[in-house]
């Protein structure tokens, strides 16, 4: 297939439908409306089903439903709406179903505003809703990658069985780039779904149930632990992360999403002045790339950590540099997109040169 | 020997928890054996609820899913969309549906979702020690209404039937009770015609069955049936509310 100019949101939607996606149960929010319409034209199509729920409340346990009966399953939002679907997330994790979810956030807290946005980085990556659980989350940086790891989220929720979420902001959600979205094969070594609700007399006679309910301790607490056990083979083998020109940085940016894709610009920037500054850019979220760190420690007189928010991946980037280096920390929120410049300043000021 | 009655093969041997003079196990009955003689139980998947019923998932002998609060007609429309041959039901109490659950119950009907819900309506939360309910009765004293529910400021009960007889995609509502044989046999052929809509797929049907809660009522489970016949029905008038096909 030909590369395509489309919208973040756009890509997105073609690359869920490309990846075997064929439900998909959501609310109108800004900034990400283009998914559900991209879906709700698209989907009947494909044989598949979109429903506009009555809220993102619903639009979750219509999530929870269809996942649960084995369907590759999509839904997206902006922050309010995510916070909304806490509760529906927490059940999906503790009932282990698969499913993808998409944030492409706004500011705020509150109504907070429209414009791109990464402070749902806490509710991402620690939780979210209620009980101990995670959600795998993938943070694409440009329109290819999104699509990319949107077909990726499905073959991971289903291997895990767990939600992930996409966790992207209004600049990714808005931008146009080019986009190829190849024939996409499932991987080969997939579990079935043989825990999915189809009626016995499809499934062979066994009942089937989907739950979360563990009502003595004992066993929630052998649940849970299983779960964490798969946390913990996702923290093995899900690792995901970029370097860039960090083998001789002074400084090593780490910044993920927008934010990469403007230190990127800072880094090149910071070269032509002569300022040696490289990147760390986290794709998986969660399990965050703790050992990336390991492999550039030495180097850099310190770390810049770079987002749209008042500083929540930075607590991530403390635990992994354990006090070995000064880390700077350099956030506009409420909507504001950093600068190159901005961050340049930053560097400059590590490195004890400049204005 | 000849068998004069047996268990239906609807419902599975876990031993029912509920309290003694409840109806909820006579509803169990009536919706399994609908099912076995609709020959549809093969293709059953029941959407538990939270409440008394949250076990549901275990008594009913088909798949199931257990929803989060209020949210089962949510989880029913994902199954439903998914397998559109699979006869989904919900079976959810008046907390449940009538309270946490509105939004949920009135958009699933607003829809038309082929779907049949069993609503459990015993004017009570049972499962949490007796609270008020929409459903509460005016002047009915519970453990958070303990000098009887107000009409000012605690309004009085809601009418779902009532309520959902005005949404255009309904295709039956019906009110039913089981205090009585012949009140149960009618409850009866309501919860299996209320499926057989969903066969026919003419879209959302629901069946409210007025229940006793002895325990949280604090009557005998004798005085609990007459209640039901003396108290809640003035209020709950039986009935069909909906009826695509015309008739009862």
């Amino acid at each position: 297939m030909a590369k395509k100019l489309m919208k973040g949101n756009e890509a997105i939607a073609a690359a869920a439908i490309n990846a075997g996606c064929r439900y998909f149960f959501g609310y109108p929010i800004t900034p990400q409306n283009e998914i559900p319409e991209y879906m709700s034209r698209e989907l009947p199509k494909a044989g598949g089903a979109y429903v506009q729920a009555e809220s993102e409340v619903a639009a979750i346990n219509m999530v929870y439903g269809a996942a649960g009966a084995g369907a590759r399953v999509l839904t997206s939002s902006s922050s309010p709406g995510i916070s909304l679907m806490q509760e529906g997330i927490s059940y999906i994790a503790g009932a282990e179903l698969p499913c993808v979810l998409v944030n492409i956030m706004r500011a705020g807290p509150g109504l907070g505003g429209v414009q791109p946005s990464q402070a749902d980085y806490f509710q991402a990556t620690k939780g979210g809703g209620h009980g101990d659980y995670h959600v795998l989350v993938l943070a694409p940086a440009n329109l290819q990658e999104a699509a990319d790891l949107t077909q990726l989220a499905f073959d991971l929720a289903d291997r895990y069985r767990n939600p992930v979420m996409v966790l992207a902001d209004g600049m990714i959600g808005q931008l146009m780039e080019p986009v190829e979205l190849s024939p996409y094969l499932p991987a080969a070594d997939l579990p079935p779904k043989d825990w999915a609700t189809t009626g016995t007399a499809a499934s062979g006679g066994r009942r089937r149930v989907i739950n979360s309910l563990y009502l003595y301790p004992d066993q929630l607490e052998q649940h849970v632990r299983a779960l964490y056990a798969k946390y913990a083979a996702m923290e093995r083998s899900e690792v995901r992360y970029e370097l860039h020109q960090c083998e001789d940085a002074d400084v090593v940016i780490v910044a993920y999403g927008t934010t990469s894709r403007i230190a990127r610009s800072a880094i090149e920037k910071c070269r032509s002045l002569g300022l040696r500054a490289g990147l760390l850019r986290p794709i998986t979220l969660y399990p965050f790339p703790f050992a990336a760190f390991e492999r550039v420690i030495d180097r850099p007189q310190g770390f810049l950590v770079v987002e749209m928010s008042m500083g929540q991946m930075l607590d991530d980037v403390k635990i992994a540099v354990a006090g070995r280096k000064p880390i700077a920390f350099y956030g506009r929120t409420g909507g504001i997109v950093p600068t190159p410049e901005e961050i340049v300043k930053q560097v400059q000021a590590l490195l004890g040169g400049g204005p | 020997m000849k068998t004069v009655y047996e268990k239906s093969a609807g419902l599975t041997d876990v031993p029912l928890h509920y309290c003694p003079g409840c109806t909820h196990g006579i509803i169990h009955k009536l919706v399994a054996e609908s099912l076995v003689e609709l020959d549809v139980l093969g293709r059953a998947i029941v959407v538990a609820p939270v409440g008394c019923a949250v076990f549901a998932y275990d008594y009913f002998n088909c798949d199931a899913q257990e929803a989060a609060h209020g949210r089962a007609p949510a989880v029913a429309t994902g199954i439903k969309r998914v397998h559109p041959d699979a006869i989904v039901f919900t079976y959810q109490g008046d907390g449940d549906l009538a309270s946490i659950g509105t939004a949920e119950i009135v958009h699933a009907a607003m829809r038309g979702e082929n779907i049949t819900v069993i609503f459990v309506n015993n004017a009570i939360y049972g499962m949490t020690g007796g609270q008020m309910a929409p459903t509460t009765l005016v002047g009915q004293s519970t453990t958070t209404s303990p000098l009887g529910r107000n009409r000012i400021g605690q309004g009085a009960p809601l009418r779902i039937c009532e309520m959902l007889a005005t949404i255009e995609a309904t295709a039956y509502l019906a009110r039913v009770s089981v205090h009585t044989v012949p009140r149960l046999t009618a409850a009866k052929r309501a919860i299996k015609k209320a499926f057989q809509m969903q066969i026919e797929r003419k879209g959302f049907s629901l069946v409210e069955v007025l229940s006793t809660c002895p325990t949280n009522w604090g009557l005998s489970p004798v005085e609990a049936l007459r209640w039901v016949e003396q108290t809640m029905i003035p209020v709950f008038p039986l009935g069909v509310f909906k009826d695509l096909e015309g008739g009862t």
